[in-house]
């Protein structure tokens, strides 16, 4: 049994369609591991001899002190990318196979996931540090095997309140008080925290302790599953109660209005579409670590302009960048109903630019860093209107994957970005902002870098219908293409 | 109204539609009849410039529609349910669709209205988003939809599929209403032969991407189908 349900897991993997990718896309996602792994691997080793040298104790007890917001960033971390173990499970239902045997293997599955091999890259490099250092094997193995079971306790818990938003934010808020509350000074969790790891280290054998809530957990799930293994139940999709809407203040807009209107609510009503655009709020914040000198090696002249675009087009590069893959559902209804196709276009157009407009207004605090500060933002601003719209829109012409919109999961890693076209459109983008600014910056003095960036924002503008004219080209030419390739899930 | 001349469509070595010559007069109920594989999406595809012919072209009204949009206006279609947008409620996709065709929600409401049999009290005002209604009551918001902003010509893939018997007689009824009384070219694919017998002037077997019978619908038209499948 278990070679059937292994030989499908193999399968699934490997003839998957994000599997059979472009072979540089596949180096670069081996590479992202290998980073991980290298990260991991470094902390493992050097983190006993940094804490050391900075000799604010001994070093395994500092790391018992923040082992409680490690824990719980994994966590975090965990349910916003770990998968659940139920995709699969439907067609398994119905055939001669004890339900026990599904939710086993579904449960098995999640313990040789990354997540939980990612953290052995740590642990065993940082216990072969300790042993080495002289602390006594005994105790080392008690505590190495007691974050192990915490680790995998995660990974349990994680299972379980999966699609429990409440639960997880309730969660994540109680942290980042704690951490808050820890940062200021006010209380400080880790002092009632830090001795429950450190007992693990002093007494070995309470290590049983977190095993035994492991098996716990376990079975927790195990009951969980296996009490919603229905169609109706914890297989259901859920369905949330919807309500028509007709945002009638758009309708001034015409034909336009219609497509924004149809954008907001796609936006609004789609998991994968929201976290976007709350991924591209929160650059509005990423200038404070140019501005305030927070790091070092942002402290050129030019790293300012670098943050201006970002942070006023957060919502142009999270959402931008997979026009026009998220409307691949229904494309075939955009591409047959009475639309023009520089009416599609330019409603998209209309949305980047009236999101990098409320970024701009919202990033208006940046003015308590210094006039300079705010100029890089407005210029930034003035440069994704005038060149990085266009370059979004053109890049998505060759965007070809669909995009499933009820289903957060891929939004990370996804191959998309990594179309070998789009990755090059992105050195304009960035780069050739950079550059103007530079011949500005140091042919004449940073104001007139701004000046410089400002004139070639609104050179595009300028020149606006030509572009578009192009890109509506470009997109007529990739129309077949690209439904072709809409069509495979 | 449509006109087909010289139309192939190939992947590779396999061709999948060759019709030398077809012609579709203004105001009729046409009806595609053939297996799997005939070809019948294959040419509603082409016909609304979702794929692109590998030789010959279609002429919507004057129009040829691989290389103009202006078919756009005056055509509508529900091909699957990628026609479907799935975050919106019934409601809300309907005044989408209308507003697409310079219609406003008083007149798409009035629309809607002679629906309301169609309709069997599922669609409207159900507080659901439209991937979540059934596969069944999927359709009829597309069928309805593809009726909106007067077209005339309307195309639909396979529409009796899914659809439950009551259903099934109205669509009957509304699609021989549209031909007859308003005028449009409607446009049917169909595996079962009773409902398009039932429903077109004129059908047309497709087999291996060619027309092996064209036939004006009389008595005997079903038994020449059913003798021409039963091989």
């Amino acid at each position: 049994m278990l070679k059937h349900f292994i030989g499908l897991q193999w399968k699934s993997f490997f003839r998957s369609a994000t599997f059979k990718t472009e072979i540089w896309f596949k180096i670069l996602m081996a590479l992202g591991a290998l980073y991980f792994i290298v990260v991991f691997l470094g902390m493992g080793v050097g983190a006993f001899f940094l804490i050391k040298e900075m000799e604010i104790g001994d070093p395994l007890r500092v790391v018992n002190q923040f082992m409680i917001y490690y824990l719980a960033f994994d966590l975090v971390f965990r349910y916003m990318l770990q998968k659940m173990p139920v995709t699969n499970i439907k067609p398994l239902l119905y055939l001669p196979i004890s339900k026990s045997k599904v939710v086993n293997f579904s449960l098995g599955k999640t313990v040789i996931s990354f997540f939980n091999i990612a953290h052995a890259f740590f642990f065993i490099p940082f216990s072969i540090v300790l042993l080495t250092q002289g602390y006594p094997p005994l105790q080392v193995i008690g505590w190495h095997l007691a974050l192990m079971a915490l680790i995998y306790c995660n990974n349990f818990i994680n299972v379980m309140v999966n699609n429990q938003n409440v639960v997880f934010y309730v969660i994540a808020v109680l942290f980042i008080v704690a951490g808050a509350s820890q940062y200021y000074q006010w209380f400080d969790i880790t002092i009632y925290t830090g001795p429950i790891f450190d007992f693990f280290y002093d007494i070995p054998w309470t290590a049983i302790i977190p095993w035994m809530i492991l098996v716990g957990l376990y079975y927790g799930a195990f009951a969980y599953f296996k009490k919603h293994m229905y169609l109706d139940g914890g297989l259901a999709k859920k369905q949330t109660e919807a309500k028509t809407e007709n945002l009638e203040w758009l309708d001034r807009f015409g034909n336009l209005g219609t497509f924004l209107k149809n954008d907001i609510k796609l936006i609004k009503r789609n998991k994968r579409s929201r976290s976007a655009v709350i991924a591209g709020a929160f650059f509005i914040f990423y200038g404070l670590l140019f501005f305030t000198g927070a790091l070092e090696v942002y402290d050129g002249p030019f790293w300012k302009i670098f943050a201006g675009i970002f942070v006023t087009g957060g919502f142009l590069f999270s959402f931008g960048q997979y026009v026009p893959s998220w409307d691949s559902s229904y494309y075939p209804l955009m591409m047959s109903q009475n639309i023009k196709y520089r009416e599609y276009l330019s409603s998209k157009w209309y949305l980047v630019i009236i999101a990098t407009i409320i970024s701009t207004i919202l990033a208006t605090f940046y003015i308590y860093f210094g006039w300079e500060a705010y100029a890089a933002v407005l210029v930034g601003a003035i440069y994704n209107v005038g060149i990085n719209s266009y370059l979004v829109l053109w890049g998505g012409a060759y965007v070809k994957t669909p995009i499933d919109l009820t289903s957060n999961k891929k939004a990370f890693g996804d191959k998309q970005a990594f179309n070998a076209k789009t990755l090059l459109l992105t050195l304009p983008k960035l780069v050739l902002p950079i550059g103007i600014y530079a011949i500005g910056h140091f042919l004449i003095n940073p104001m007139a870098g701004y000046i410089f960036v400002a004139v070639f924002g609104l050179l595009g503008f300028v020149f606006k219908n030509k572009v578009f004219t192009m890109i509506e080209g470009i997109y007529k030419k990739e129309k077949y293409k690209t439904l072709q390739a809409y069509k495979q899930k | 109204m449509i006109t087909v001349h010289n139309l192939t469509k190939t992947y590779g070595q396999n061709t999948v539609l060759n019709i030398e010559h077809l012609e579709i007069p203004k105001g009729q109920s046409f009806g595609l009849v053939g297996n799997n594989g005939a070809g019948k999406t294959t040419l509603f595809s082409l016909l609304l410039d979702l794929i692109q012919p590998s030789s010959g072209h279609i002429i919507n009204k004057d129009v040829q529609v691989d290389q103009s949009e202006d078919w756009k206006p005056f055509t509508s279609a529900f091909i699957d349910e990628t026609f479907l947008i799935g975050y919106l409620t019934p409601e809300e996709y309907f005044y989408f669709i209308g507003e697409l065709r310079g219609r406003n929600k008083a007149d798409v409401d009035a629309l809607l209205s002679n629906f309301e049999d169609f309709f069997h009290g599922e669609i409207l005002g159900q507080k659901k988003y439209l991937r979540d209604l059934s596969k069944g009551n999927q359709k009829k918001v597309g069928i309805v939809a593809s009726f909106i902003g007067n077209p005339e010509v309307v195309i639909l893939d396979e529409p009796f599929a899914n659809l439950d018997p009551t259903t099934q007689i109205r669509l009957k009824g509304i699609i021989k209403d549209l031909a007859a009384k308003e005028g449009v070219t409607v446009l049917v694919s169909s595996h079962d032969l009773i409902h398009v017998t039932e429903v077109c002037e004129r059908i047309v077997v497709l087999n291996k991407g060619e027309i092996v019978k064209d036939i004006h619908t009389s008595a005997e038209t079903m038994k020449e189908l059913e003798a021409f499948f039963a091989g």
